[in-house]
């Protein structure tokens, strides 16, 4: 056994802490870790090979961005804003728990691959996230949107994690059930995926909160410079700048302004993500 | 049988057709590095299979060494504009949402009607079914819609060119921890945790296969490669047979553990990165400094789960 194959992963650690680009990172940090293991450089290409070749189920899911760039053509995310805005109880944190509740009790019944960044998120569930923010604070700015596009993929995640192995099919209750097995140890699926439900209850339990504060902080932020009025649906009166965004039913009426019509696609970053 | 394959075939023409779209989209200085990139992921959605592991290394060299030199752009598709886009979802209404909800619930009802059919492979059910909800809803909104004929692969192509690389990221990421396996990582990880155990120290045994589990994840990027080597280094032979706790608890929580570890890396870049280059945030690390606030608290209670579970 040779300790320096550690190696690899500082050079995995460091790579990412350097803002590198990531599959250089993660190329450069395979080929080291397998000389210093005393594989041959072919040896090592080829597992890279097959394990990428292995695992392109993961890359299916882009299937979907035909469908989903069409709607967006036709006005999606603005049709999902719209929704939200006239839900007058709506909020940002409201919205996620409904969506965290609707994506654990799916995934328990093994429904994992049903919605997703790509397939929900996306379209739906960030901008929904998106515009309930904009009438708890009416002033958002770019980084507090990107905040709650970003709360609305955590949300995504937390859900399907920690619903899934509640579902006895789900591979990583099969991995457990495998591994203990080789150890003599013989379990049902069952037996393991009951004792996901604690934590299954606590992390909902825990990222609610946490949406909830969310909430706090978005309604708390739009306080001085947007009044009550937030919610009464009034135009015209208060602040000119802010007043067109507080109406509800805007979406309904006319063209949204550039900033809430505007679709996520910004050219000024010239880095891709 | 209905299998994955199909859907790797019409994966690799999606990528194909994007490579075409792209030799010819002006608009791209760097169209050329575009074209070539989704071809080679088109190759490998349609020839994977007969390249042999050196040549899909060499394919995978290819990719990196096009996104390492930055040879990569974003083409920008003739598109409507937001006010065309406000227009069309006033006067299209609550029905533009149809088309969209169309591909999960044909992978729920794919899923549990032809699970057990025999014509589909049932392990992949859901995937297959939801690469049929995708042509079901392409076919709704051709002709709901009428667009342009390209326009669906022009779109598809304009979100896949903002998720750029990152879109083999996971699949490269896969191939790490293979590589990872074959050097024999894991043990000598696991040599590590054994060696810093306190001997006789419950709650010390317990906190080291829970923390372990979510840091050995954080490094490999998903917990099915940690859980393996701390089941083995300290969940079986110290919590398991030396302190007799639950084999049940122990594993599946500690595997939870692990998930929370997932949530906090960049590694697990299907779960963090990706769609963070999918909601075009600046930020790439957004998503994961959002779900740590969660995750840290959920793995303290994972710990005590475990110690409160499985040990009673």
């Amino acid at each position: 056994m040779n300790d320096w194959v550690l190696l690899g992963i500082a050079i995995v650690v460091a790579g990412f802490a350097l803002r590198l680009n990531p599959l250089l990172v993660v190329t450069v940090s395979a080929l080291a870790t397998g000389l210093i293991a005393g594989k041959g450089l072919i040896q090592i290409v080829a597992a890279f090979g097959k394990a990428f070749n292995d695992n392109r189920f993961v890359t299916i899911i882009y299937i979907l961005l035909p469908v989903i760039g069409l709607l967006e053509r036709y006005g999606l995310q603005q049709r999902a804003r719209t929704l939200i805005g006239g839900m007058k109880r709506a909020t940002t944190g409201r919205l996620l728990i409904a969506y965290m509740l609707f994506r654990q009790i799916t995934a328990s019944f093994g429904l994992t691959s049903i919605a997703g960044p790509a397939q929900t998120v996306r379209p739906l569930v960030a901008p929904m996230a998106e515009a309930a923010a904009e009438k708890q604070d009416p002033e958002i700015d770019q980084a507090g949107r990107e905040r709650v596009m970003a709360f609305a993929a955590a949300t995504d995640n937390v859900g399907v994690f920690f619903g899934e192995d509640i579902f006895i099919a789900i591979g990583s209750i099969l991995l457990m059930v495998g591994i203990l097995k080789q150890e003599g140890i013989t379990l049902e699926p069952l037996q393991l995926s009951v004792y996901a439900i604690p934590t299954a209850v606590l992390a909902f339990a825990i990222h609610s909160v946490r949406l909830l504060l969310l909430d706090r902080s978005l309604t708390r932020h739009s306080r001085p410079s947007a009044p009550l009025r937030i919610n009464s649906g009034e135009v015209g009166s208060g602040n000119p700048a802010t007043a067109p965004k507080l109406d509800p039913m805007a979406g309904l009426r006319r063209p949204p302004d550039g900033a809430k019509g505007a679709p996520p696609f910004r050219r000024d970053d010239g880095e891709v993500p | 049988m209905i299998t994955l394959i199909w859907l790797y075939v019409l994966a690799g023409a999606m990528f194909g057709a994007f490579a075409l779209l792209s030799v010819s989209d002006r608009t791209n200085g760097k169209r050329f590095g575009n074209a070539a990139f989704w071809a080679l992921l088109a190759i490998s959605f349609f020839f994977g299979d007969f390249l042999g592991d050196l040549g899909n290394g060499i394919l995978v060299l290819c990719l990196v060494a096009l996104a390492g030199f930055g040879a990569l752009g974003r083409g920008d598709p003739p598109t409507t504009s937001a006010e065309e886009r406000a227009a069309s979802s006033e006067r299209r209404g609550n029905k533009l949402f149809l088309p969209a909800l169309v591909i999960p619930i044909t992978a729920l009802l794919g899923t549990v009607l032809l699970k057990n059919g025999g014509w589909i492979d049932a392990r992949q059910v859901t995937l297959i079914s939801l690469g049929a909800g995708v042509l079901i809803a392409l076919a709704i909104c051709y002709i709901w819609l009428r667009p342009p004929a390209l326009a669906p692969l022009q779109e598809g192509r304009r979100l896949m060119d903002s998720v750029g690389w990152a879109a083999v990221l996971p699949q490269m990421l896969a191939a790490l921890g293979a590589v990872f396996a074959l050097a024999g990582v894991g043990q000598v990880v696991g040599g590590i945790a054994t060696d810093v155990l306190p001997s006789g120290s419950l709650i010390a045994a317990v906190a080291l296969y829970g923390i372990g589990m979510a840091v050995f994840t954080m490094i490999m990027g998903n917990a099915f490669a940690a859980f393996p080597v701390m089941t083995g280094a300290i969940g079986l032979p110290i919590l398991i047979h030396q302190f007799h706790g639950n084999p049940a608890a122990v594993a599946a929580i500690g595997m939870l553990a692990g998930f929370c570890g997932t949530l906090m890396t960049p590694m697990a870049a299907n779960f963090n990165i990706v769609p963070a280059a999918l909601l075009d945030l600046k930020d790439r690390n957004a998503v994961v400094k959002a779900q740590v606030g969660t995750a840290i608290p959920l793995l303290a209670c994972n710990l005590l789960l475990i110690y409160f579970l499985a040990f009673r």
